[in-house]
């Protein structure tokens, strides 16, 4: 079928197979490979993106279901002057990744998260991020990641 | 002021926060136009003769290139390992997950309904499902060798003499199950021959040398017919170490088609298909006097190499690691490996030291239990002295040097372990039906244990740039980082002018690359080493310009130039004034540190836990943690290493473990099942810094890779044991789920 899809402000319209995923979608038509996949079970999280603006797992979104709505990932975060998002910025300032292959979902179910709740504590970030699986960082970082992200003092 | 030492981001981070990085799936080279799409058929079945193969209906699936199964490959064996295991299941499967057919098609989306297609007739055979199994013997995986006892090491009878003098002997058997590495990337390759008979392969591997020889060996060709590149790795963890048997069977397809093959695994099947790690059953006997003198051990080990042992290393790696930080006058070890109906095992951060430590650190709190005394001071009473160093154990470890004491009064001390154990105390006499629990880890592993050396390179071109190529093969430690700091220091060149490459056999052709927290004492020595012949070349050459002698010349690090000594008002030459005047347009230096020999981290770790005695539940609430590897390049990707670390083996003690049912059918294998563990199971880090140097590298260095996951799962295990103590629980295994606990708690009230 036909899907058309805004992809970080960008229109993307292709002839797919009808089972095509989402996240195949983001990463073999509109070429935007910085979106994982992890796992087949819709646990670990690297998939996510913004879908009309909340977060969800293109893993388990067909294509065919983001027709006609907007998708953010995290290339698209990243102003056209090349400055970085908040997220983007306090993830690295914070050392909240290491190898990287979680890193653009976790970004991008963080930036759901502070939109949702723009002061969260540490443990509120923990439950928010439950969903995204790391295997690097023990998730420490990334907490205070989000932490800085969101304004507040990182005192750990 | 010196940038090592200092807290400086990580230059990999713009890409992978931006872009994304580029992991082998995201490889989108020209090379690769074209790519068929590949797919292993795996057997269902633990245990199986085959009794035949029809490939007829998946061939004339929609798309498919090609379905090939062992009788299509003309390759030898695969070298490793005791026993021969097939490149493709010939006769028999011994594992599920094991591959037993490739099939190549034109879309991605094709290959699951090929592979579907292929119909293999199994003919089932009882299963050795686990290591008491194995040791029974009634069923064989390899009947001809006439047991499932694949390695013995150490002792052949032990000797209970040396328990003779002991006032007191405690043993227990102890399980370290079998975990999952899991790094979020899970395996992929991307092969292309080119019109030169080249092979280039793009594989997600800790080792793009070692993978470029076994691949060459593997498929028959010269190692200079061979690339192998690692692009941007999403961790190894130990499972990534060099080329596992699909990329042999990739590269021969590849060849067989003629076009490039892409192939990456998925999640379930990474959980069946990659190796395991830890998988070890140890019985320890300890004994001493009543003061908390222990004054013989010994360490009985069964690992569980799986059904086709690839490494053997392990089990006598935690022999040789037995005695942890503990002066034991009497040791005495033995270990025997055996084959099983499951996934092979292989190196999981800390490989063999985690089971040495955790074997170590739970005798001494049965010890200590046993003796009514606080397992603090148990250890300080038998801890290897400072004075005593360089110390050789009596199972032949040489450690370097060590401040353990030091090391657990400062994470006692930050815990406030006194307050702790008075609120477990209160607790208990209130009745509160959620325990308090302290566990305690000192330990001690090793490091560049494996007796190879490292390649650095370093070039500085006339426009003073520099590149270095490493042989180590970073793959989220942040070691490029590292390593330009250590250039920016000895060159005194700015971090904006450095450039660290790795991970492409054409560009380091002779490397061993990353595994065994090796890295930085090895590869950074090699750099730094790299770095002062650049340094010898360049003041021969600067004297010349400056018409002064060699000796007379002193590079400027703070400024980053070549001046005469003692007349700082004179001409001064840039690294790029003197790279100019080079004979080949740059100074360059490659070399090999060689002489690296291994070096032994320490530390310990206090992990605090609650256990809901009604439910079972475990929250772990803190870790304190002291992890001691020398001096410290970046401090920002020292902790993120001891976080991770932390991280990894907290989750061995709480909740991850692999599980097999009797007939061998794997039940945690997909993320659905298998135990991950989340942000919400671990709380924030406490980190405690300590810096003992080494003698046995140029620049002082331990490795950190690795060190607080083998702390911290005894610690965490340790806890949860201390906090049911009073409630007639001595132990129980890892992991330490609800039920278990529950279990446990259920057993000790009936006692």
């Amino acid at each position: 079928m036909k899907v058309s899809i805004e992809v970080n402000g960008r229109p993307v319209t292709e002839e797919v197979p009808d089972r095509t995923l989402l996240v195949h979608f983001l990463r073999d038509t509109a070429g935007l490979t910085a979106t994982n996949i992890g796992c087949d079970t819709t646990s670990c999280g690297a998939c996510t993106v913004l879908l009309d603006g909340e977060s969800v797992k293109s893993c388990t979104v067909l294509a065919a279901q983001a027709d006609g709505h907007e998708v953010t990932t995290v290339e698209g975060l990243t102003a056209a002057d090349g400055a970085l998002h908040p997220v983007q910025r306090a993830f690295r300032e914070q050392h909240g990744l290491q190898c990287g292959f979680c890193t653009p979902g976790m970004i991008m179910a963080s930036v759901s998260l502070l939109a949702d709740n723009p002061k969260p504590t540490r443990d509120e970030v923990r439950a928010g991020l439950e969903g995204n699986l790391c295997r690097c960082t023990g998730y420490h970082n990334i907490v205070s990641a989000v932490i800085d992200a969101s304004g507040q003092e990182v005192d750990r | 002021m010196s940038i090592v030492g200092t807290r400086v981001v990580r230059q990999e981070d713009r890409n992978l926060i931006t872009a994304g990085g580029t992991y082998v799936d995201d490889l989108r080279a020209e090379a690769l136009s074209g790519a068929a799409h590949a797919v292993f058929v795996r057997s269902p079945i633990a245990h199986a003769r085959i009794g035949g193969i029809d490939v007829s209906e998946a061939k004339a699936a929609p798309g498919v290139l090609g379905v090939f199964t062992a009788a299509d490959l003309g390759l030898d064996p695969h070298p490793a390992g005791p026993v021969k295991e097939p490149w493709l299941a010939d006769e028999v499967v011994r594992y599920v997950g094991e591959p037993v057919a490739l099939v190549l098609t034109e879309e991605r989306y094709q290959l699951a309904d090929a592979a579907e297609l292929v119909d293999v007739d199994y003919e089932p055979l009882d299963a050795v499902a686990g290591i008491g199994a194995a040791l029974d013997g009634e069923t064989l995986l390899y009947p001809e060798t006439g047991s499932n006892i694949v390695q013995v090491n150490g002792m052949a009878e032990f000797d209970d003499a040396i328990f003779e003098d002991c006032e007191v002997v405690v043993t227990q058997t102890i399980a370290n199950q079998r975990v999952a590495p899991a790094p979020l990337e899970v395996r992929g390759a991307s092969l292309a021959w080119g019109e030169d008979g080249r092979l280039t392969a793009w594989l997600s591997t800790q080792n793009a040398q070692i993978a470029r020889s076994q691949l060459a060996g593997s498929l028959g060709v010269g190692e200079e017919s061979v690339r192998v590149i690692a692009p941007d790795v999403g961790g190894g963890f130990g499972a990534k170490i060099g080329a596992d048997p699909e990329a042999t069977v990739l590269g021969w397809a590849a060849k067989q088609l003629g076009r490039p093959v892409r192939w990456v695994e998925s999640r379930s099947e990474n959980l069946t298909s990659m190796t395991h790690g830890r998988a070890q059953l140890n019985t320890v006997t300890i004994g001493g006097k009543r003061d908390g003198t222990v004054l013989a051990y010994r360490l009985d080990v069964v690992q569980d190499a799986g059904a086709y042992p690839r490494t053997l290393f392990l089990p006598t790696l935690t022999e040789l690691m037995a005695v942890g930080v503990y002066r034991f006058p009497q040791v005495q070890t033995r270990s025997r490996a055996v084959v099983t109906n499951t996934t092979p095992i292989a190196a999981y951060r800390g490989a063999g030291r985690p089971e040495a430590t955790a074997a170590v650190e739970r005798a001494m709190d049965l010890f200590a239990a046993e003796l009514g005394l606080d397992p603090a001071d148990v250890r300080r009473a038998n801890f290897i002295r400072p004075e005593e160093f360089p110390y050789r154990t009596p199972t032949g470890a040489f450690y370097d040097t060590g401040e353990y004491a030091a090391a657990l009064d400062k994470v006692l001390e930050t815990a406030g372990y006194a307050e702790l154990r008075a609120e477990q105390r209160r607790r208990r006499e209130a009745g509160d039906p959620v325990e308090l629990g302290l566990g305690i880890a000192a330990y001690v592993e090793i490091t560049g244990g494996d007796g190879g050396g490292e390649s650095g390179r370093v070039d500085i071109h006339p426009d003073g740039s520099v590149v270095a190529w490493t042989g180590s093969s970073p793959h989220g430690q942040g070691l490029g980082t590292s390593l330009a700091m250590l250039l920016a220091d000895r060159l005194g060149v700015p971090l904006e002018k450095i450039t660290v490459r790795h991970g492409d056999t054409d560009e380091v052709p002779k490397a061993i690359g990353t595994f065994g927290s090796r890295s930085l004492q090895l590869g950074g020595s090699a750099i730094r080493q790299a770095a002062d012949e650049v340094i010898a070349q360049a003041r021969d050459l600067a004297a010349n310009l400056l018409e002064a002698a060699p000796e007379d010349l002193e590079l400027d690090v703070e400024r980053g130039v070549w001046q005469v000594r003692g007349a700082p008002s004179s001409t001064v030459l840039s690294w790029a004034q003197v790279a100019e005047t080079a004979s080949d347009g740059k100074l360059t230096a490659d070399v090999w540190f060689g002489d690296g020999q291994p070096t032994f981290p320490f530390g310990a770790h206090l992990a605090v836990v609650e256990v809901d005695t009604e439910t079972g539940k475990v929250q772990l609430r803190r870790i304190v943690a002291v992890d001691d590897a020398g001096p410290i390049v970046n401090p920002l990707t020292f902790r993120g290493q001891r976080h991770g670390g932390l991280g990894q083996g907290a989750a061995q003690a709480l909740m991850e473990v692999v599980t097999y049912d009797d007939d061998g059918n794997p039940t945690t294998a997909s993320l659905a099942d298998y135990s991950f563990i989340t942000a919400v199971e671990l709380p924030d880090f406490e980190l405690v810094d300590m810096a003992t140097p080494t003698d046995r590298n140029l620049l002082g260095v331990k490795g950190i890779g690795e060190a607080a996951t083998i702390g911290s799962t005894p610690a965490v295990h340790n806890a949860v044991v201390d906090a049911l103590s009073t409630r007639g629980v001595k132990h129980l295994d890892m992991p330490t789920t609800p039920i278990r606990v529950w279990a446990a708690l259920s057993e000790g009230n009936v006692q």
